[in-house]
């Protein structure tokens, strides 16, 4: 089975968000990962691979760093990159993205195309059902099954508070959603035989795109960063009275109650 | 001269310090308590590719260079030393004097399913007459037909009782001193092969240590390691080798005290401000980041040369006792930063100062590290 996995590269999870003086996320020294819910995807497509046989391609784009997110893919057991990387691309919107991955995995032989729900960094959820319909094949969100038979697949999503099983055939892009599957580290092996394998670097142009057709339909006017956490505060006295008191100011000042 | 890790290295290092802080960090503490041995992380770690780095993949290894090996037993004692020299003794004392001396079909035998971590190597080589000075060595070793015959005992053996393949050193010919010490592979199951009395330690309790019993053990003449007399060399080598994984064990041991006082001082408060606002304990903090950086770039710089078959002894000691002795100052420092809490067994700080001591010791005390770099910067 050809499968193909997109994948983004987002900060840590971990890492400070700093605003640079030009309003933007300051990006200098952060550490970038594969987007959590990308690695769910990536799992599941090797799982299929190891199942059914077949060659899992990971699709990215983004600048030449991208290039270690792409590696950890490799290592973790997919065959083949490609990085659609141009100076055009510099912030793209979901449109944008969605355009430019779909015209990638368009080259590429493809009977499933999987990846995250969602990425953690703007978190829009777009992207991959965009695809889809560029791509003109059907998308399920949000999977916690996936289970394929033939040439159509039995996936389970979520939904508000519970579940549903859906039939459809496939091509299909499908977003996996935490639960999925535990994905694995990349061995030892498998890190040393993803410098040897294939990462096409690929241009706008290349994709037969230019600078001039992706005008993006929206762009970010501003960034600005949660209010800090105000300290807690700290009640004294008897236990009855101050139980008293916690219970005043939960439903007077911060109105929970 | 780049300082710089490669790509491939950092992914490495993710690699392991995801599965030490997820799989091997939660259990560190009952793990010390109990002196239980961790046979399961053992067998995540062959998953992982974490017990073979060094040796060509034809052998079942990964391939990597010494760097990359370096870097897992550091990420491995970052969290737990235990583990961290369980992977450094299997690897550098019980598989690689078998890829450095072995023939070809004992490379095939033996060195491949060590490699996968199918089975688990170990060094028999120190005796209560035999440490420091190998010439003490009483195991005897006779040739008898197709087998050697082995009497004596070993001790302080780690990975004992656990381990499938020992490394076992034994005196052929007393008369010839070093020269009469023979080298042999020899298979846990062995009739007389037993094991003696387990060790209580101080730290890196959950690692095992136990003495070796010989009698009358019947090993067939093939598993002679190297040439009858070339033990003393097989050990020295093996040793050189192993300073490495030593080296990278201690800084790992530092590296995780080290965190761990730099995040507590930043969160504990005394006279209304936190510790790291001391300038007495930025000056702490700062000591031990000096230290730990320069046991890095020497353990690094041993990694190099071995990587290059360059000659490394000397720089291998030189990283040996420099990062021993870091990381017995910083986990002494970090109980010091923790204060009364650091002293307990709810902070791993504890645990990594007794941890750290054994660095000192096994694998050439400090002071042999230095008479062995005091011999080479006199030879010349």
């Amino acid at each position: 089975m050809n499968i193909v996995v997109c994948i983004k590269q987002t900060f840590d999870t971990e890492a400070k968000i700093v605003l640079g003086a030009n309003g933007k996320i300051d990006t200098a020294g952060v550490k970038l990962i594969m987007n959590p819910y990308d690695e769910y995807a990536v799992e599941e497509a090797l799982r299929i691979k190891e199942k059914v046989g077949g060659e899992v391609t990971v699709v990215s784009m983004g600048g030449d760093r991208v290039q270690e997110t792409l590696r950890t893919a490799l290592a973790m057991g997919c065959d083949k990159a490609v990085l659609v990387s141009d100076p055009a691309l510099e912030s793209p919107d979901e449109w944008v993205s969605a355009e430019v991955l779909a015209k990638a995995v368009a080259q590429i032989p493809y009977e499933i195309i999987l990846t995250g729900r969602i990425a953690v960094d703007d978190g829009s959820s777009q992207v991959a059902v965009r695809m889809a319909e560029a791509l003109g094949i059907p998308s399920v969100s949000s999977v916690l099954k996936l289970d394929l038979q033939g040439s159509k697949a039995l996936v389970t999503r979520e939904i508000d508070g519970g579940t549903e099983v859906i039939e459809v055939p496939l091509p299909a892009v499908i977003t996996a959603q935490k639960g999925l599957n535990e994905p694995r580290y990349p061995n030892m092996p498998g890190i040393m035989k993803a410098k040897k394998k294939e990462l096409k670097m690929l241009t706008l142009n290349e994709l037969g795109l230019t600078g001039a057709d992706l005008g993006p339909r929206a762009s970010i006017i501003r960034y600005s960063l949660p209010n800090p956490r105000s300290a807690g505060k700290k009640i004294a006295g008897e236990a009855a009275d101050a139980a008293k008191e916690l219970s005043r100011l939960l439903r007077e000042e911060a109105k929970i109650l | 001269m780049k300082f710089k890790l490669e790509d491939e290295h950092i992914m490495m290092r993710d690699m392991v310090r995801s599965f030490a802080e997820e799989e091997c960090a939660p259990g560190a503490e009952e793990r010390d308590e109990q002196e239980s041995f961790p046979m399961d992380l053992w067998k995540r770690c062959a998953e992982l590719g974490l017990t073979g780095v060094t040796f060509p993949e034809e052998y079942g290894g990964v391939g990597a260079d010494y760097l990359s090996y370096a870097i897992t037993v550091e990420e491995l004692s970052r969290v737990d030393a235990s583990l961290g020299v369980t992977i450094s003794a299997h690897s550098s004392l019980g598989a690689n004097p078998i890829f450095k001396f072995g023939t070809e079909a004992q490379k095939r035998k033996y060195l491949a399913p060590l490699a996968t971590g199918e089975k688990m190597g170990a060094l028999g080589l120190t005796e209560n007459m035999a440490g420091s000075d190998a010439s003490g060595t009483r195991t005897t070793a006779v040739r008898d037909g197709d087998e050697y015959v082995i009497n004596g005992s070993k001790l302080f053996i780690t990975n004992g009782y656990y381990a499938d393949i020992y490394i076992v050193t034994a005196q052929m010919d007393k008369s010839k001193g070093n020269r009469g010490i023979t080298a042999f592979i020899m298979e846990k199951g062995t009739p007389g092969f037993t094991f003696g009395k387990k060790e209580k330690k101080m730290g890196i309790r959950s690692s095992a240590t136990y003495e070796l019993v010989f009698e009358d053990v019947r090993i067939p003449a093939e598993n002679l390691l190297g040439q009858e007399g070339q033990g003393f060399k097989v050990a020295m080598v093996t040793l050189d080798y192993g300073r490495i994984g030593i080296a990278s064990q201690a800084l790992g041991i530092a590296q995780g005290a080290y965190e761990q006082a730099l995040k507590y001082s930043k969160e504990r408060k005394q006279f209304g401000k936190t510790l790291s606002e001391f300038q007495v304990t930025q000056f702490k903090l700062a000591d031990m980041a000096i230290q730990i950086e320069a046991a890095r770039l020497l353990v690094y710089q041993a990694c190099y040369l071995a990587t290059e078959h360059l000659p490394f002894s000397k720089e291998a000691a030189m990283a040996k006792v420099f990062a021993a002795e870091t990381a017995n100052k910083v986990t002494a420092q970090a109980v010091q930063i923790l204060g009364g809490y650091g002293y307990t067994r709810d902070y791993p700080v504890e645990r990594m100062m007794r941890d750290a001591k054994i660095t000192e010791i096994y694998e050439g005390t400090s002071e042999i590290q230095r008479i062995v770099v005091a011999s080479h910067i006199l030879k010349d």
